[in-house]
């Protein structure tokens, strides 16, 4: 347990911190999910990567926390982010900081939007992958990704960054 | 009408460009990604989509970088609630072996190599220990009859004990050099693996208190151990 707990830790408590963006509550996170794995090591097939069920573990778990944190409104939040933070990436901008910007952009997704980010470009996960962690076909991962990908440029955009896409 | 046809068709993505983002994080099988390096080579817009997303790719992973690693209470935490599990777990009781089993299949070849030989040390030296105590108490100690999962199924009436130490070892350190520092210091270990701990015993007498900090300071200075604590 502790080899699989060194391996993997720190990403699923990234993971988990993105998806409930509360420290406390991403760490507790992590103990619950690796406990799960400990009281149900036997259900795992075999079939995917550690890492995969590992994942899938810590996005179920993360989806009950915020559920039961009522009184956030996610979809404010994160249609809110950038109004609230608008002076940042507009001070990026003049300061030529894309970079800064596409960070304070990224924040801003949609959870939906935010963990097939993470989970592509961070956690490396192919199609099958994310369709078997988010639990959804792999069509739709594609397209949500795709349209992930737009939501963030139109971010991107309102911030005054124009990339040459789309 | 047609404006809103044209919209939508320039909002369609194509399979390809769908698949960019993977192309970015290397995990296209190989034929996909030669489908997209070829569509790359031949479509500017496709390609300057992807320097895009390559931005993107670079700061996703920046972002999550930045988010650090969990403090030491969640490893507390973890190992305490495991410990507090009750040794035989509805959902572990039945057929435990194939299930562990099968999970232990999941992990790398050297991972799985490193536990079960170092698990069959620890059997091992256990049943050694197990047999030495035996034989060398047989005159001159008392022989509890009660079993502690804890303890060496013996203990002595006589002054002191041995010193004993809570010992982790690296993640990479092998069998071979953990039997080598067993045998360096004349050690044993007599309980393991809780919480990733091994207790070790150190030769058959007792040591001053002076004596026991240097051997922890030593250890702790091998490669192959992690972490080193003088325990009861």
């Amino acid at each position: 347990m502790q080899v699989l707990y060194g391996r993997h830790h720190v990403r699923v408590f990234r993971f988990g911190l993105r998806l409930v963006r509360d420290e406390q509550v991403a760490e507790d996170l992590i103990s619950e999910v690796f406990l799960d794995v400990w009281r149900q090591a036997g259900k795992f097939e075999g079939r995917s990567a550690v890492s995969t069920w590992l994942l899938a573990i810590t996005r179920f778990k993360a989806l009950s926390a915020l559920r039961r944190r009522k009184d956030v409104e996610l979809e404010d939040e994160a249609a809110n982010a950038i109004e609230d933070t608008s002076d940042d990436p507009e001070v990026s901008v003049q300061k030529k900081d894309t970079s800064a910007a596409l960070r304070k952009c990224l924040t801003a997704l949609s959870p939906d939007h935010r963990e097939i980010v993470d989970l592509v470009y961070y956690h490396e996960k192919s199609v099958e992958e994310v369709a078997e962690i988010v639990g959804i076909p792999e069509n739709t991962v594609k397209t949500r990704l795709f349209y992930a990908r737009k939501k963030l440029a139109d971010l991107l955009k309102a911030a005054g960054v124009e990339r040459g896409w789309p | 009408m047609m404006a809103l046809s044209k919209r939508m068709l320039e909002q369609e993505p194509s399979e390809i460009e769908m698949l960019l983002p993977w192309h970015a994080a290397g995990t296209l099988s190989a034929r996909d990604a030669r489908r997209v390096e070829e569509a790359l080579a031949r479509d500017p817009e496709l390609a300057k989509q992807y320097a895009v997303i390559r931005e993107e790719y670079a700061e996703t992973i920046d972002l999550n970088e930045s988010l650090g690693a969990p403090s030491a209470r969640a490893m507390q935490k973890l190992f305490a609630a495991i410990d507090a599990e009750p040794a035989h777990a509805p959902q572990a009781s039945f057929n435990v072996a194939s299930r562990i089993g099968g999970f232990f299949a999941s992990l790398s070849p050297r991972t799985l190599a490193w536990s079960a030989s170092l698990a069959a040390v620890v059997l091992l030296l256990q049943a050694g220990v197990i047999g030495a105590v035996l034989m060398k108490n047989q005159s001159a100690t008392y022989q509890t009859a009660s079993l502690s999962t804890n303890e060496p199924v013996t203990r002595e009436l006589s002054v002191a004990a041995p010193p004993r130490a809570l010992v982790r070892f690296a993640p990479d350190a092998r069998v071979t050099d953990i039997t080598a520092l067993l045998d360096r210091y004349h050690a044993s270990i007599i309980d393991g693996a809780r919480g990733g701990m091994f207790r070790l015993q150190f030769g058959g007498q007792a040591m001053s208190k002076e004596d026991v900090a240097s051997l922890m300071s030593k250890l702790q200075a091998e490669k192959i151990i992690a972490l080193a604590v003088a325990a009861p």
